[in-house]
């Protein structure tokens, strides 16, 4: 049980996806996988279900996958992307209600000491106002 | 700086410590990465407070670390608890006195 809990980030914008990842990269370290995916098949703005489940293939880790996502689409890609999953990894991939820069670096520096995907998530949504 | 056992509560073996933050821009986002994140490297429950007598908050929790906006050159305390107590808070102000450096 020594690997972490992994993220995957998907923007509308690849220049986010990249920059939020690569923000991870450096505040948080590397012990924690990131993979990302943004923009649509045309190169424009956009999410795509296949790019979001070949990003959860890569971030893969035993002991699950946080996705953290901006807007409309990417939320909902990312949830038909989950429930594309085989079943055995669908219980392992959560989607956190959390901004996403923010609650990349938080979820991040929670999975980097070890902690369960409940945690991770948790740590993320801990940001978001209680309305 | 040394840690002492906490007199308050010697039987729970708590350990505290205080440190000048002299970090520029005060506890902001890195910095309180690394503060989170080498807190969790220890088992004891270890706090954090920006006045001797509280209100602590979870040192292992980033979301309410970053939420402190400790400014540069507060006072910072630490309490520990626990099996590596005394560990845990010489390594805190270490990483503050020795201004959090990147590696390590």
């Amino acid at each position: 049980m020594s690997e972490n809990v992994s993220l995957v980030i998907v923007s509308h914008s690849p220049d986010i996806a990249r920059g939020t990842a690569e923000m991870v990269r450096q505040m948080v370290g590397e012990e924690v996988k990131v993979a990302h995916c943004g923009g649509n098949p045309e190169g424009g703005l956009g999410t795509d279900v296949q790019r979001i489940l070949q990003a959860i293939e890569r971030a893969w880790s035993p002991r699950g996958v946080a996705i953290l996502v901006d807007l409309g689409g990417a939320e909902t890609n990312s949830e038909m992307a989950i429930e594309m999953l085989p079943e055995d990894r669908r219980s392992r991939v959560v989607l956190c209600n959390a901004p996403i820069v923010e609650g990349a670096i938080m979820a991040a520096t929670e999975a980097s000491g070890g902690a369960s995907l409940a945690e991770v998530r948790a740590t993320a949504e801990e940001l978001s106002p209680v309305t | 700086m040394t840690a002492f056992p906490d007199p308050a509560s010697p039987d729970r073996k708590a350990v505290t410590a205080s440190v000048r933050l002299r970090h520029e821009a005060g506890l902001h986002a890195r910095p309180a990465v690394k503060l989170t994140k080498l807190a969790k490297k220890f088992s004891a429950k270890v706090s954090v407070a920006m006045l001797p007598d509280g209100p602590w908050i979870d040192a292992k929790s980033i979301v309410k670390v970053m939420a402190t906006k400790t400014p540069h050159d507060a006072l910072l305390h630490f309490r520990a608890e626990g099996e590596d107590a005394e560990a845990a808070v010489l390594a805190l102000v270490a990483l503050v006195e020795r201004d959090f450096p990147d590696a390590g």
